[in-house]
């Protein structure tokens, strides 16, 4: 789960990480009255999105007055922001930070994520501030200092100061450095987040060390134990199918094809669309119905397929084991049914009670084309939809 | 021979009270040496009784002193699911299998820590299988996991993969083409897991009962990259590979909590490309892993 960097922010001040004093609006004229509640004489207007790249996409402006507050805001909020993240079509902003200005005198990168090959957490740093991460590892990857942290032990100092003097934090601002990286560590932590990032970290002009900007992300599976982030959680961020699955506990993520698929199994799942790309065409979708699927859960599959005016032909692909083949075949002739399907379907069915669930579908008077391999059936959906 | 278990493994089952955990015991049971092989149940609450005949102990260490079972399988919830690894571990079993999907990422890089420290200070060394996997078979011997036992076949092919359905796929493909498994391993769909795809394989490697492995990965992490630089110094049989998820957007968790791609190293087209470069057999086309290990026999 993502959420937004004032969000992100407000949680590290929880965990006691300086950021800029900032608040989040919805209209112009709450940020306006933001601004003169903050005080000072520059504040940064900041389109709040979950998508990175915000600065370049225009959705980031340093105002020098009240004045330009107020234009900045007009002209960011409701903007379609299009970042190197959000796809050509960008994302639409709601929501503003206005913060005061900060005197960057140098800009860090530190962030906190799980290292899979080790299976312990890295902290990972860099004197690149500001940048995409990616790109720094890509060029200089000599400038990024990694840290392996046994969560058993937790970051010790001598991890922190090694992050603090690899990037080249000023001596006198090491220990403020350290303390920033100890914190964001237990934050990482406590809130079950899979990244924690803040660039830039930033060194202002007098010493101190603060997080300009923070980006999180958080274990859905450990959601259960923190309503507190679910709270932070913004539908209007989400994509609408995908919310709409989540509802029937179906795994469902939209894709830019025209060929819907259906299948049981996250793997078999990502299978079944690499063959549909293999025969010519492209899914427009990911769709694992678990383990579980009832005739209700295939329905509402089957809805929220056909909600997208791209799909122009559906391929099923179950792998029965626990699962009958029989019922995933009553769940697919009664979903036709109800939702007046009028595209073409293929239907593979493999293994429990196979014979059975092909009778069902044959005799159901539904134009439904059969398949007997994964390849089979790719191959028939790809010709029905040409 | 086989790998990990086979018809004198005695199994204790963690959560065996539960919905999830009384069904697959049920089934477990009826296949092949089943009914001899799962010989105990852990709950705390309901020590002394029994359920399908298998007597249930208050703890893995009480289930393990009294049966001699050395391998546990694990169905307990999310919440309480690391925990219960724990505790097979402590109780010094030789392999604890984790089915449990959907445990906090947290939990399990705690655990794995604590097994390792423990393995470190000279303790004994508990394999895990899992978690969010559907466990292992050795054909005609044992079923410990979620498989549907009926399509598998005695014979010597190895199968590991991270997803469930593409195992299945794989075995299904193999026994119709009158090819039978040594064992078919799933390693699960989580980032932080016990054995992998390296391990399993050098397991085949050393049954001398095994002569080709389908190896099927996905996309994230680098353990398919990191198993293939092992199978090219070290692999004396044949390997088919096959990596899902060559249409997956970066960035999107697809469906299983592991698959994501967040680097350039871990796509379903890097992989490939290592693997084919460290001599494995590699198809695009899933449907075709059968026949193309047939064809390098």
């Amino acid at each position: 789960m993502k959420i937004h960097e004032y969000q992100a922010k407000e949680i590290l001040r929880k965990f006691g990480v300086t950021t800029p004093n900032g608040i989040p609006c919805f209209s112009v004229d709450e940020a306006v009255s933001a601004a003169q509640k903050l005080g000072g004489k520059i504040w940064v207007v900041k389109a709040q999105i979950h998508a990175g790249g915000r600065g370049k996409g225009g959705g980031v402006k340093v105002a020098k007055s009240l004045d330009e507050v107020k234009s900045y805001a007009s002209s960011i909020l409701g903007m379609q922001l299009v970042t190197h993240q959000t796809g050509p079509d960008g994302q639409k902003v709601r929501r503003l930070l206005i913060e005061e200005g900060a005197d960057i005198k140098k800009e860090y990168y530190v962030a906190a994520l799980t290292d899979r090959a080790t299976q312990k957490v890295a902290m990972m740093a860099s004197s690149e501030g500001g940048m995409d991460i990616e790109e720094v590892a890509h060029k200089t990857p000599e400038k990024i200092i990694k840290v392996f942290v046994d969560p058993l032990v937790g970051l010790t100092d001598a991890q922190a100061l090694e992050l603090a003097k690899g990037i080249g934090v000023p001596e006198a601002s090491q220990a403020q450095a350290v303390d920033a990286f100890k914190k964001l560590y237990t934050c990482y932590m406590e809130t079950d987040a899979s990244l924690a990032e803040i660039n830039p970290l930033i060194l202002e002009g007098n010493g101190n060390i603060k997080a300009l900007d923070a980006k999180f992300n958080f274990d859905s599976n450990s959601l259960f134990r923190h309503e507190d982030i679910v709270a932070f959680r913004d539908l209007d961020e989400e994509d609408p199918a995908e919310i709409e699955a989540s509802k029937f506990d179906l795994a469902y993520i939209s894709l830019d094809g025209n060929i819907g698929c259906l299948v049981n199994g996250a793997g078999l799942a990502m299978a079944t669309m690499d063959t549909i790309k293999l025969y010519g065409a492209e899914p427009a979708n990911f769709l694992d119905v678990g383990g579980g699927a009832t005739t209700e859960k295939v329905t509402e599959a089957f809805k929220i397929m056909l909600k997208n005016p791209k799909v122009k032909g559906i391929l099923v692909n179950i792998f029965g084991g626990i699962m009958r083949c029989d019922t995933i075949a009553t769940g697919v002739v009664a979903a036709a049914k109800e939702v007046h399907l009028s595209v073409p379907l293929v239907v593979r069915m493999k293994g429990t009670n196979e014979d059975l669930g092909k009778k069902i579908l044959a005799e159901s008077g539904l134009p439904i084309i059969a398949a007997d391999t994964m390849a089979e059936a790719a191959e028939k959906i790809v010709a029905a939809v040409k | 021979m086989s790998i990990l278990i086979n018809k004198d493994t005695r199994v204790i089952t963690q959560g065996i009270t539960g919905k999830t955990g009384q069904f697959h015991t049920e089934k477990c049971q009826e296949y092949a040496n089943g009914k001899n092989c799962f010989v105990a149940g852990v709950n705390p609450k309901k020590a002394g009784e029994k359920i399908f005949d298998i007597p249930i102990f208050a703890s893995v260490k009480e289930a393990k002193a009294q049966t001699g079972a050395t391998v546990s399988v694990i169905y307990v919830p999310p919440a309480g699911a690391a925990a219960a690894i724990w505790e097979a571990c402590e109780a010094d079993l030789d392999l604890a299998i984790c089915i449990t999907e959907g445990i906090p990422v947290r939990d399990m890089l705690v655990v794995r820590n604590k097994m390792k420290a423990k393995e470190a200070a000279g303790g004994k060394k508990t394999l895990l299988l899992g978690p969010n996997c559907p466990g292992l078979i050795t054909p005609d011997e044992i079923k410990i996991g979620i498989m549907p036992g009926h399509i598998h076949r005695k014979g010597r092919i190895g199968v590991v993969s991270r997803s469930g359905t593409l195992t299945y796929e794989a075995v299904a493909q193999l026994t119709e083409i009158g090819l039978g498994q040594s064992s078919a391993v799933g390693i699960g769909g989580d980032p932080i897991n016990g054995l992998k795809h390296i391990d399993v394989m050098k397991a085949f490697n050393d049954d001398p009962d095994t002569d080709a492995v389908i190896m099927i990965g996905e996309i994230g992490g680098p353990d398919e990259a990191e198993a293939a630089q092992w199978c090219k110094a070290n692999m004396k049989k044949p390997i088919v590979g096959f990596i899902a998820g060559v249409t997956a957007p970066a960035g999107k968790r697809m469906g299983h909590a592991g698959a994501l791609i967040s680097g350039g190293a871990d796509t379903a087209d890097a992989k490939l490309a290592i693997m084919e470069e460290c001599g494995f057999k590699v198809t695009r086309n899933p449907s075709e892993m059968g026949r193309l290990l047939k064809s390098l026999l």
